[in-house]
């Protein structure tokens, strides 16, 4: 009974937004909103075109390498930010006023310095994703109970041992929390990146298709595979909060 | 005149080095202050304690006075202001792995499964000499069946016994005990106690114990040392002289145990 409410629930939702869009378009004899059916089409035609799975290859690949990237470096530079009050000291100015400049704003720049390239989104989805990483792991470390540093130093654990035994698997839950709030902040750059610095992806599509005959079947399918596809993300990454290593740090005591 | 004069100070020294050299921890003149920009706060005023190998001891004292600060200075996690720690011999700069720290049961490691924790110090070990020791320290605390457990899917009590374990595992000759049970319902308390009195009834350990019941430390100790409110220092250290198994009806028990109450200044009423 919970399990069938739990499916049936949300195709429920789906259904009556779906009906209720297509019946306003209808009602208001809409011409530039297209109706669900033309949008279902539209869908069609990239798929047969081939430009559904390359945009979203593209746009996938992008947000994996400037993320990647951004995992690689935060996650470290935040401990060692967390580990090292003196070294927080000299580096917290520089990040607090990096961290609410919007990615969008470096675009003139990502655009200058590397041109039209996968080059420019992938620097600003780094950009996007690398200081809520580095903030996350630097209050993980912060927050890591004393009594665990000091059983490390009691075994007789190097300093070396102690990071990798005892403060990265500590922080992990937090972490990853962070590393999910920075790949939805991933999702969105890239689709705005698109639009401006390349000629691939879900963004360029959505910009293309209104630039280039005002298609806005295709602008709306865009948008849906961009939800689709962010919502697949975040469910990946909330599974992962599921593993074994990390699962401690989302219970209640 | 001179030759007797001589004669008992000579017999003290004798007596004293004897005894200096059989110590296990020498805690001398030990003083603690924290202090900061604004303020200092005196904890500890004129420690002096000698434990001996295998011997237990624990340290009773009201919440707040000091005795948990004077484990961490045994155990070498923070420096005293005042006169030195000695363990056989030697002065004590820093925590060692012969001496372990066992904390309430939130020390051990929540991503890591039993097994795992016991394992925490072994890294010296090869993997058969490693499993070899894990077995035995699972068998002997009791967590058989549970080797693949996370903390989190154990109760307090268990909790608790997988931290013992853990010290256990890397064979120290000390054992330092903070509140371990504190945190532990009265019945489980109760049975931890036994079961840690059968662990160093094996282990011959030596083993400090800091705990703010009385009743606990009577039940526990060789000897307890009985502190102060802050600035601590030792008020009295009264020598428990029931073997153990210990009866808690027996006279003598009720006599040791009324005589701390009343040193504390409480009345056994309520």
């Amino acid at each position: 009974m919970r399990r069938i409410e739990k499916v049936i629930l949300p195709l429920v939702t789906a259904a009556v937004v779906i009906l209720a869009w297509h019946l306003v378009v209808v009602g208001v004899q809409a011409t530039v909103f297209p109706s669900p059916l033309a949008v279902g089409r539209a869908m069609l035609e990239l798929l047969e075109e081939g430009r559904l799975w390359r945009s979203i290859r593209d746009s996938l690949m992008r947000v994996g390498a400037g993320y990647g990237l951004a995992l690689l470096l935060g996650v470290p530079t935040g401990m060692l930010l967390g580990w090292y009050v003196s070294l927080n000291r000299v580096a917290n100015p520089v990040i607090q006023i990096l961290r609410p400049i919007s990615p969008l704003a470096w675009m003139p720049l990502a655009v200058i310095w590397f041109g039209v390239s996968n080059a420019a989104p992938i620097f600003l989805i780094f950009l996007a994703s690398f200081f809520p990483i580095v903030v996350a792991a630097a209050n993980g470390v912060r927050g890591v109970p004393r009594m665990y540093l000091q059983a490390s130093q009691n075994f007789g654990l190097s300093a070396a041992m102690m990071f990798r035994r005892v403060l990265f698997p500590a922080i992990l839950p937090r972490v990853m929390v962070g590393l999910r709030v920075a790949l939805g902040i991933a999702w969105l750059v890239v689709v705005a990146a698109e639009m401006i610095a390349v000629d691939s992806g879900l963004g360029y599509l959505i910009i293309d298709a209104r630039n280039a005959g005002k298609r806005y079947d295709l602008v709306v399918s865009g948008m849906i595979l961009i939800g689709i596809i962010g919502l697949i993300l975040d469910v990946l990454m909330r599974s992962a909060e599921g593993l074994e290593s990390v699962r401690w740090g989302f219970r209640k005591e | 005149m001179k030759s007797r004069d001589e004669k008992p100070s000579s017999f003290l020294l004798d007596e004293k080095q004897s005894k200096t050299s059989r110590a296990k921890v020498q805690i001398r003149d030990l003083a603690m202050t924290f202090r900061s920009d604004s303020s200092s706060v005196e904890v500890l005023r004129n420690i002096n304690l000698e434990v001996f190998p295998g011997e237990f001891v624990c340290i009773l004292g009201p919440s707040g006075c000091g005795k948990s600060t004077l484990l961490n200075l045994v155990g070498g996690f923070i420096q005293p202001t005042g006169g030195e720690i000695t363990i056989d011999g030697e002065r004590v700069t820093g925590p060692d792995r012969r001496r372990i720290f066992v904390f309430q049961e939130r020390g051990v490691f929540p991503w890591l499964t039993v097994e795992g924790n016991i394992a925490f110090g072994l890294f010296n070990l090869s993997s058969r000499e490693k499993e070899t020791t894990i077995r035995r320290y699972v068998q002997l605390v009791g967590l058989s069946g549970f080797e693949k457990a996370y903390p989190q899917e154990l109760s307090g009590g268990m909790k608790q016994r997988l931290e013992v374990a853990r010290a256990l595992a890397v064979n120290p000759d000390v054992l330092y005990l903070d509140e371990p049970f504190g945190a532990l319902d009265s019945i489980t308390r109760l049975l931890m106690r036994s079961e840690l009195l059968r662990i160093w009834e094996a282990e011959k350990k030596t083993i400090l114990f800091v705990t703010h019941d009385i009743e606990e430390s009577v039940q526990l100790a060789d000897r307890v040392v009985v502190m102060t409110a802050r600035p601590a220092q030792i008020r009295r250290i009264v020598e428990i002289d029931i073997p153990h198994p210990r009866d808690l009806s027996s006279p003598r028990y009720i006599e040791l145990r009324d005589s701390i109450f009343e040193e504390i200044g409480l009345a056994h009423k309520v």
